[in-house]
């Protein structure tokens, strides 16, 4: 028995501190500074925040939010899915060039209208920005000037290039194939009527010179004409990955195929508003963390510590998991993560009252406390699943383009979901030692 | 102690609180805000105080109809008009301009456009089915009755339906507003609802293995077993939503006052309207039986 309890204490002294130690771990793999020995909690969670920043939501650190509908109607529809990649594709391009760091852009399909979410963290002239990324792209063929092109430097190449009539608009698609012969991937591309007329124009005149493709005033390739070409149909051969060949394609379809694109929604949100909004949520997160420690303590006495304690890993836990996973925090996340430190101390309240009723029937306090363990484990664990399910419509991780899928709502499902599963562990299995301890001690 | 005596009391609130959610909807309807009704919101910050009539006036001479102004904590105005593009965005900033004859900065613009509204309404109408669907499914599973799980859900549903039935009170006499936000806050509401409920239920089947007895005298121990974890777990969530809705700023006090009403209904819920559902149903289906 008492050995049991010698063990138990061990546990106790290993338990929290490996906690925060194994995290402290995964999450200095990337800094290799902290040695494994001795870490507090208070240092673990000052190492992290050093080595892993938390990734802030735009309505946190500012930056603009929009959502352009592209009008895909005059696309056929087994078309529009490469329309929209390429679209995307070409959004993405435009977006690099503002240098934002870490934007996002995806893909919404809701009942036939698709929709593109560009999100521009910390960016400084939305309205630029807003201007440049929702222009229809403009792929245009162009020739290269004669005696010149062997200087094609960086410089003004754009001056040596000659556009020709041959543009995105007589292009009708483009895919990726294999080389029948090395069975290497290519691009083949596929004109209209009166485009490969031109098309063949052109490469009888350049035969042997490099044809340019621009999109966007950008060179995308410059394959070199071995042929006059007819018929409509053309290959582009290179040394190309699958993924090169891929990229190629898309960049030239999203000149074949032209989406112009509306702005419906915009939520531009200014740094200082960001920083405030982080301010008073910290603010109001520490005054809520501590009336519900003093709360414990008042109503549970001892025990109230214990779950403290559970709720202090709780948080730490939690804080180390945004930064690993990592969790874009945002205001609805912040709600989020408050709303299941509340949901982490039930699992204590569960227990604590059981064990209540349990030590009311006179039974040793040790039995007590294994019973109204295992006991409220039941209702601890369908009781969250249930918030789970919720959580997970909310979350949305599969992408249904039915659900939700905007960065705040899922946010906050994300937080609430993780605070879950940690408090699930924290609450039951933490407490758990730190009571057997606890009990222990007092023989 | 005996909870379910006063059935017919609970069963009373709900029907007022459900009754006086009915009305507010009826006669003011649901404050939509522009997530759904589209529009836009501008705020502004400025160092120098003016009239937001005389903001508003300035606005309609250049052109530019403000639906309303509200002014947000010491400096920040927040602006409310239908779709506007830059060019009306930068009129209005410059008619600020003269007005406090210094600099105004924009902190804040959203533009929504007139189709979101609808999208999100769908969204979250198959959110709801969705999780509504699978808690059933969970909950009679789980507890092995299909009686179970549709009292759970009624009351989820009692408490989803009065959540906003308050929040288009609030709308009439506070200005609050229905967002993408107070989605959020509804579902989970509905998790939170179903998560208390689960509780109970445990206690009475776990009473019923035990010991068994008559339904309402399980139901009557479970009862008494579970309140003062309700009531003191219902406390600590307050404690954190009030911190939030208190001190966490403009944006989002609506989204925590949703949550901390929800809370609220959720725990009422779970022992005074989800139980005494349940044994209701059980009995008149005894009393049927036994005729």
């Amino acid at each position: 028995m008492y050995i049991i309890l010698v063990t138990l204490a061990c546990l106790f002294v290993s338990l929290p501190r490996e906690i925060p130690v194994k995290f402290e771990v995964g999450g200095m793999k990337v800094d290799k500074t902290l040695v494994r020995k001795d870490l507090n909690i208070g240092i673990g969670n000052f190492k992290l925040e050093r080595s892993f920043d938390l990734k802030l939501g735009l309505d946190l650190v500012g930056g603009s939010y929009l959502v352009f509908e592209a009008d895909t109607g005059s696309i056929i529809e087994e078309r529009r899915t490469d329309a929209i990649e390429s679209l995307r594709d070409v959004m993405e391009r435009r977006v690099n060039l503002f240098g934002v760091s870490e934007p996002n852009i995806q893909t919404s399909s809701f009942e036939g209208i698709d929709r593109i979410i560009v999100e521009l963290p910390g960016i400084k002239d939305p309205e630029a920005a807003k201007a440049i990324v929702g222009k229809t792209a403009q792929l245009v063929f162009a020739e290269v000037s004669d005696g010149e092109k062997e200087e094609s430097g960086e410089e003004g190449s754009e001056v040596q290039f000659k556009m020709t009539e041959l543009t995105g608009a007589d292009l009708k698609s483009a895919a990726v194939s294999y080389d029948s012969v090395t069975g290497k991937p290519v691009v083949v591309i596929e004109f209209s009527g009166e485009g490969g007329e031109k098309f063949a124009e052109l490469t009888g005149n350049n035969i042997g010179k490099p044809l340019v493709i621009l999109l966007d005033n950008q060179i995308v390739s410059a394959p070199l004409v071995q042929d006059r070409i007819v018929g409509g149909s053309a290959q582009i051969t290179g040394d190309f990955t699958l993924d090169e060949a891929k990229g190629l394609a898309i960049q030239l379809n999203a000149g074949a195929l032209p989406v112009s694109v509306q702005l419906v929604e915009e939520r531009t949100v200014g740094a200082t508003l960001g920083r405030e909004s982080v301010e008073k949520s910290v603010k109001a997160g520490i005054v809520g963390l501590s009336l519900v420690l003093i709360f414990m303590v008042v109503f549970y006495g001892k025990l109230g510590i214990v779950a403290d304690i559970g709720l202090v890993i709780f948080g730490i836990i939690t804080l180390a998991l945004y930064k690993l996973v990592p969790v874009v925090l945002t205001l609805p996340g912040i709600a989020g993560f408050l709303l299941s430190v509340g949901m982490a101390v039930d699992a204590n309240i569960l227990i604590f009252e059981r064990f209540r009723e349990e030590k009311k029937k006179g039974v040793n306090m040790r039995l007590a406390l294994e019973t109204s363990f295992d006991r409220a484990w039941d209702s601890i664990k369908d009781a969250n699943i249930a918030t789970l399910v919720t959580a997970f419509v909310l979350a949305n991780p599969l992408g249904w383009s039915f659900l939700h899928n905007s960065g705040p709502v899922r946010g906050f499902a994300i937080t609430l979901a993780l605070g879950i599963g940690v408090s699930l562990f924290t609450g039951v299995f933490v407490s758990r030692n730190l009571l057997r301890v606890f009990v222990g001690d007092k023989g | 102690m005996d909870w379910l005596k006063y059935r017919v009391a609970y069963f009373g609130l709900s029907v007022v609180l459900v009754g006086i959610s009915v009305y507010s909807l009826v006669s003011w309807g649901l404050p939509l805000g522009i997530d759904f009704k589209g529009g836009s919101i501008l705020e502004y910050s400025s160092e120098k105080n003016f009239s937001t009539e005389e903001a508003v006036s300035k606005a309609g001479e250049a052109g530019i109809e403000v639906e309303s102004v509200q002014v947000v904590g010491e400096k920040n105005y927040l602006f409310r008009l239908g779709q506007v593009g830059s060019e009306e965005r930068e009129k209005l900033r410059e008619v600020l301009r003269k007005l406090v004859d210094g600099e105004v900065e924009e902190v804040q613009f959203q533009n929504v456009g007139p189709l979101i509204g609808p999208e999100l309404v769908k969204k979250t109408i198959y959110a709801l089915l969705i999780s509504a669907g699978a808690i059933l499914t969970w909950v009679a599973y789980q507890f092995k009755s299909v009686r179970f799980g549709v009292c759970a859900i009624l009351a989820m549903l009692h408490d989803s339906f009065v959540l906003v039935g308050l929040f288009s009170l609030l709308g009439h006499f506070f200005g609050a507003e229905i967002d993408y936000l107070f989605v959020t806050a509804l579902l989970t509401t509905l998790s939170f609802s179903v998560h208390d409920t689960i509780v109970v239920y445990d206690r009475i089947r776990e009473i019923r293995k035990k010991k068994g007895g008559k339904v309402s005298e399980v139901a009557n121990k479970a009862l008494s077993e579970t309140m003062r974890r309700s009531i003191n777990n219902s406390v600590t969530i307050i404690l954190m939503l009030l911190a939030l809705a208190t001190l966490g700023g403009t944006s989002v006090r609506w989204f925590a006052l949703a949550l901390l009403l929800g809370t609220a209904l959720g725990t009422y819920s779970s022992p005074f309207v989800a139980v005494p559902l349940l044994v209701s149903w059980d009995e008149s289906v005894k009393r049927f039986r036994k005729t």
